[in-house]
């Protein structure tokens, strides 16, 4: 073996072992932080943190409450606008649309994904916090809600596209209308998609804090109904992570892992969903 | 599918049943630097009146003034008080004035966190301007050595944090170099957010704290309770009489004590550099901003009703919290002056 | 039936074009809310530094320049490891540990922004401050970009952050693109007697090197456009200095601290102005992402089938 193919061999070995140690080191960070908000979220996670209200400044014995209520407040309100539209929208895509205005929509669905999320507060504000001139839990849903459409939209109709043909000519054959084929074929046959998509979508939005900032502001109290300010995981955990008190700092990690934790629990099982399979092999 | 819309709709409509709970919610925004005692003061508030709830958001003086002004909370709190154009806009936007009504009087003070320096050191006017200009870039500069004989200051780089939002305390404290130096003055001047030379910004005066807390050899100016709760270091200040006097609540009321003859109505003044003796040069009394005019009578009446309770008990809280009560004739003044709140 | 088809139609033709109503929209909104400064500043608004409310003077400079160099740092990090993971997970890792990795690579995208902040703020920071800046001044001291004072926070940090953030979004689209490679490119490589790294570097991945840019594209409009972690680790100081150790701001960070106190319209439009910025400079990116991914894609399909 001449000396240059041994060298040559030396890089070969070499540069593939590094290459594994890149992926290592990208896959130990998930667990690393996953470690230490256990760890440290762990330790923090109390009675009081998921049934009290905050506490004055300084004081104990605070908790979180009305900011795990807050975000789910939100959440609902952001799956109800951006499910609806997403899903429906996806449906005209995939069944009824043609040309130039399945163009235009996908364009648009993809300018929204990319819009930086302090942009969409900036946005909400305007729309919907200074005409009613309030904070509110609905300007953050509708923040929010907006994030969703995009992922919906486009995951949605990738998956009705993706029902085979045999089954619509099927049903178009034993005479049913478009609209009953969509609605008692399609949609059963791609639902574990759409299942999917609606929670990555709603997983990504949980956690999203700059456009809170200016639509649902804040609140120290229980928020009632839809139209006042509101708390939010997201945002407590900023608020409570730049302050100087331990006790804060404490709340904070546990705010953390208890967020953290419902993500990466769906994002689980969403995809597990999908490698189930879809409903209907395909031909 | 009809399943999960089903169950979708009850949980939206229990929702809706569960918190739309029969409390007065009343919003407010503004300074950090009294949120201590104000947090303290809608808790109690609260406590004593189960259905007023007021939420009172720590965003800073600059987002209390703006959100204010454009009507998406109820009322404001600053340390700044407004400006003449301000007052105006505001005005103009809604047909009635704005309030200035003094809660409590606080004190910017100079905290540090000097490895190996434990004690209070003296700050003359000088050589605070020259930190925050840059001018003056490590510890054991003459212009700080000299006033702290005795105090073994390293040779290490300042670290200045200073507010990264509009803020009431960065209000006072640049109103306080202004007026101490000519140099601060024509270079940056006074107002709630400035182009500071030199420096980190950290977020509210809890940012800032948590920053000086974590940042060796840095120096920042913060509310005299946030550096009492979080057990760091702060300075004295010489005052204009040339005393060295650390903050506390006799040397805030010394300041307050000769304004508070000459108060003008709308309760606007500043009193740093106060002259006179034992009094704290960078203190200020701090306001919530009252609209002027309530379209909704249930809150306008729930927030005189807070007004009152707070120059009276409310008042009894302040000095556990390091802040020192208002003056009697201020406290006169502003109940009066409750009435103008339509 | 034809009416349930054509109601149906109408139907989700106003949702579909309700989404891009909005988007549309939107832009205008951002266009009309940033009038004031364009016509006070122009162009100008760009190549100013100085940052004064007080003096109603704003220049988006400091701003512009934080949002590139965080995203520099963050890019030069992330690159070269997540295309170095990229290849290992389409290259060697046998399919199960490819796709169990690959799993957790996408959970790791799943993590929300504020979390890294939380993590930035209370690991990063420290860590920064009492090791890797003082180790980066006394060993490079010498470059202007690791001199100053050492804060901990600061655009070097910022960027390391984002560098974590960006990371899965490099290897998840570059493994894809690999994969979709033809068989034979590699087959003639090694035919021809090159070892297994050398057809890997100058031949599949070369193939792939369209797709391989759009990834980077994707990671530096995701970074560009990051908000919580940078505000918490970048020190909020509008300065632009040559230090990465110096703090400084950018564009997300700058509008998340300052747009509720905004008073003034010319203060409030040019945060406005600022976010109208970030979102055409992101819309390039990304359109150029996309555009790349599906190019290269089908050239591999397209070759493949040859």
């Amino acid at each position: 073996m001449s000396s240059n193919l041994r060298w040559r061999k030396f890089v070969s070995g070499f540069m593939l072992t590094m290459t594994g140690v890149c992926a290592l080191v990208a896959v130990s960070v998930l667990f690393f932080i996953l470690g230490y908000l256990v760890f440290h979220g762990g330790t923090s996670i109390s009675w009081n943190f998921f049934t009290k209200l905050p506490a004055p400044v300084g004081e104990g014995g605070g908790g979180m409450a009305n900011a795990i209520v807050g975000s789910a407040k939100l959440l609902l309100l952001a799956s109800l606008i951006g499910v609806p539209v997403g899903f429906f929208g996806a449906i005209y895509l995939a069944e009824f649309g043609g040309g130039a205005t399945t163009f235009v929509v996908r364009y648009a669905a993809d300018l929204l994904n990319g819009v930086p999320s302090i942009v969409i507060g900036i946005f909400a504000y305007g729309l919907v916090v200074l005409p009613f001139k309030h904070f509110s839990t609905l300007a953050g849903g509708f923040a929010l809600g907006l994030m969703m459409i995009p992922v919906t939209l486009r995951s949605t109709e990738e998956f009705l596209r993706g029902v085979p043909r045999a089954l619509r000519e099927a049903a178009m054959a034993l005479g049913a209308s478009k609209w009953k084929t969509v609605a008692t074929v399609i949609v059963p046959a791609a639902y574990r998609g759409i299942l999917t998509a609606v929670l990555l979508a709603f997983a990504r939005v949980a956690g999203e804090t700059a456009p809170l900032l200016f639509t649902a502001f804040g609140n120290r109290f229980w928020s009632p109904g839809w139209d006042q300010p509101t708390s939010s995981l997201p945002v407590m955990i900023f608020t409570y992570a730049i302050a100087p008190y331990e006790d804060w700092h404490r709340q904070a990690w546990a705010a953390g892992l208890v967020l953290l934790g419902l993500i990466l629990v769906i994002n689980i099982v969403a995809r597990a969903i999908l490698a189930r399979g879809i409903a209907v092999p395909r031909s | 599918m009809k399943r999960i819309a089903g169950i979708l709709l009850i949980t939206i409509a229990f929702a809706g049943v569960l918190w739309a709970d029969n409390a007065l919610l009343i919003n407010g925004a503004g300074a950090t630097f009294p949120y201590p005692i104000y947090s303290k003061w809608f808790a109690e508030y609260h406590k004593a009146n189960g259905a007023i709830e007021i939420n009172y958001l720590s965003v800073g003086s600059g987002a209390g003034i703006k959100q204010v002004t454009d009507g998406t909370v109820d009322f404001g709190a600053t340390d700044g008080p407004m400006n003449d154009d301000q007052l105006k806009a505001y005005r103009d936007k809604h047909g009635a004035p704005i309030l200035h009504f003094p809660t409590v009087l606080g004190a910017a003070v100079p905290t540090y966190n000097i490895p190996g320096v434990t004690t209070s050191l003296n700050f003359t006017p000088d050589a605070l301007a020259g930190i925050f200009l840059g001018r003056i870039s490590k510890w054991n500069d003459p212009a700080i050595a000299n006033a702290n004989k005795g105090v073994n200051l390293p040779a290490n780089d300042i670290i200045v944090i200073h507010r990264s939002e509009g803020s009431g305390t960065t209000y006072i404290w640049t109103d306080y170099l202004s007026k101490v130096s000519t140099d601060w003055k024509d270079k940056v001047g006074k107002g709630t957010a400035v182009n500071w030379p030199v420096g980190l910004g950290g977020k509210g005066n809890e940012g800032v704290t948590g920053l000086i807390k974590q940042t060796p050899n840095a120096i920042g100016y913060v509310e005299l309770i946030y550096a009492v709760q979080n057990k760091i270091p702060y300075g004295a200040v010489r005052n204009a009489a040339g005393e060295f006097v650390r903050a506390d609540l006799a040397g805030v009321s010394a300041a307050a004590a000769a304004a508070s003859k000459t108060m003008p109505e709308d309760f606007r003044v500043s009193i740093t550099n106060a002259p006179g003796k034992g009094v704290y040069p960078i203190s200020s009394f701090t306001w919530l901003l009252i609209p002027g005019k309530f379209s909704d009578a249930t809150k306008r009446d729930a927030i005189k009703g807070f007004v009152t309770w707070m120059l009276a008990d409310g008042q009894n809280y302040a000095e556990t919290l390091s802040y020192a009560k208002l003056p009697k004739e201020v406290v006169d003044r502003e109940l009066k002056a409750i009435s103008k709140i339509q | 039936m034809r009416e349930g088809d054509e109601i149906a139609r109408l139907i989700t033709f106003l949702f579909a074009a309700s989404v891009v109503l909005v988007t549309l929209l939107l832009v205008f909104e951002l266009w009309q809310g940033s009038i004031l400064p364009r016509h006070k500043f122009g162009f100008n608004f760009f190549r100013t530094s100085v940052w004064d409310p007080i003096f109603d003077q704003f220049g988006a400079l400091p701003f512009i320049y934080g949002t590139l160099v965080t995203a520099g740092v963050a890019l030069v990090i992330a690159v070269p490891l997540g295309i170095g993971a990229a290849i290992f997970l389409a290259e060697l890792a046998p399919a199960r540990v490819s796709d169990t990795l690959e799993f957790f690579i996408d959970l790791l995208a799943a993590v929300p922004s504020v979390i890294y902040g939380l993590l930035g703020v209370f690991i990063v920071v420290p860590l920064m401050r009492e090791y890797i800046q003082p180790a980066l001044k006394n060993t490079l001291g010498f470059l202007p970009l690791f001199q100053g004072p050492v804060y901990g926070v600061g655009l070097l940090t910022a960027g390391i952050v984002l560098a974590i953030m960006v990371i899965p979004y490099i290897i998840s689209v570059s493994r894809e693109v690999l994969l979709s490679v033809p068989r034979d490119q590699r087959e003639a490589a090694l035919s021809l007697g090159s070892t297994r790294w050398e057809s890997t570097w100058q031949v599949v991945v070369p193939f792939a090197r369209g797709g391989i840019m759009g990834s980077i594209f994707l990671a530096l409009a995701r970074a560009l456009g990051e908000t919580m972690a940078v505000t918490m680790v970048i020190g909020n100081a509008p300065v632009i200095s040559a230090s990465l150790f110096s703090p400084g701001d950018s564009i997300a960070s700058v509008i998340a601290n300052q747009f509720t106190e905004a008073t003034g319209d010319l203060y409030l439009q040019s945060l406005i102005e600022l976010g109208l910025v970030l979102f055409l400079i992101t819309f390039i990116l990304n359109g150029l992402a996309r555009l790349l991914i599906v190019a290269t894609s089908q050239k591999g399909s397209a070759m493949g089938n040859a």
